[in-house]
């Protein structure tokens, strides 16, 4: 049965501060219906999209996402994405898809030891992923950061994996697109901003698509991410 | 039974705060330190009085919760009562 536009479900962690957002793209700007799932609910109210949004769940106690993933909530999004379903992460909802082990690797404290807020560049390195594929592959992009800890690192043989295997689906760069340490805002390994899993379906990324969705803001480049899932799914229901 | 456990970036990791850390107390005068990591312990009260089965719920607990085995080793002791 079509329902037309799919539905988004906006996971809701004590602290989270960017679900109402992350709603406001899928709703107002997308035409989409979105529901919050509060992290001690197990129904995805028949979600075909979970985002994880950003802030600072549960305090970000013991290190930022580690408590969150024991969240009832996060068993039913693993069976969501374990099943295909797309998922999308940001900044904490990345770091907490990290520590859920759905995606690989870890982030540790910022290279310069601060918090870092302000735009930055990247460069799209998978232009195939179902939060990706109306970019072009290559596209230098901006978007805001806002992290004390996105750096970003894992095991040699993951990284090499990712690399091989198209899992590096941002990477920090300068304007015209050069991978550079003065882009990198946090020290991330290999510029590393955002990652998928082998699949494709599971996607994190430090900055935020969603403070950059629309031209009241300045910048609308964030909405694509958010409209490559509309995208996506509505293929994958022909 | 009190068990602690000691969660520290692995060796080979940037660690960040270390490096920081290790460079104040140059500046504050100890020339000599060439390396500090910043890691944590946790103090922990466990009901029981087997040691080695106190032991393997810490080393869980570790694995589990405490210790992102990505980036930080952990060691376990059982702290001796006082």
């Amino acid at each position: 049965m079509s329902r037309g536009q799919p539905r988004f479900a906006i996971v809701v962690f004590p602290g989270s501060n960017c679900d109402q957002d992350c709603y406001h793209v899928a709703t107002e700007l997308l035409g989409c219906e979105a529901e919050y799932v509060w992290h001690r609910d197990t129904d995805l109210k028949g979600a075909d999209v979970v985002i994880l949004p950003g802030g600072f769940a549960y305090g970000d106690y013991l290190r930022a996402g580690a408590l969150a993933r024991f969240s009832p909530v996060m068993e039913s999004v693993t069976r969501f994405a374990m099943d295909g379903g797309p998922v999308l992460g940001i900044c904490n909802g990345f770091q907490v898809l990290l520590e859920a082990g759905l995606l690989p690797g870890a982030v540790r404290v910022n290279r310069g030891l601060r918090y870092v807020c302000r735009d930055v560049h990247m460069r799209v390195e998978n232009a195939s992923t179902p939060f990706t594929r109306l970019y072009e592959p290559g596209e230098v992009v901006r978007m805001p950061v806002g992290h004390g800890e996105g750096n970003y690192t894992a095991p040699p043989e993951t990284l090499t994996e990712l690399e091989y295997e198209s899992g590096v689906v941002f990477r920090y760069c300068d304007e015209a697109g050069r991978v550079t340490d003065e882009a990198n805002p946090n020290g991330a390994t290999a510029g590393i901003a955002g990652i998928a899993n082998r699949d494709g379906n599971i996607v994190g990324l430090m900055p935020h698509p969603d403070r950059c969705a629309e031209g009241l803001l300045g910048n609308e480049v964030g909405r694509k991410m958010f409209e490559s899932a509309v995208s996506s799914l509505a293929e994958s229901k022909v | 039974m009190k068990v602690e456990v000691r969660v520290y970036p692995k060796a080979g990791v940037l660690d960040p705060q270390g490096r920081a850390i290790a460079s104040a107390l140059g500046r504050l005068g100890h020339p000599t330190v060439s390396d500090v990591r910043a890691g944590k312990i946790f103090f922990i009260d466990v009901e029981g009085d087997d040691p080695v089965a106190v032991e393997a719920q810490a080393r869980k607990m570790a694995e589990e919760l405490l210790a992102n085995t990505v980036i930080e080793g952990y060691d376990v002791r059982i702290a001796r009562e006082p």
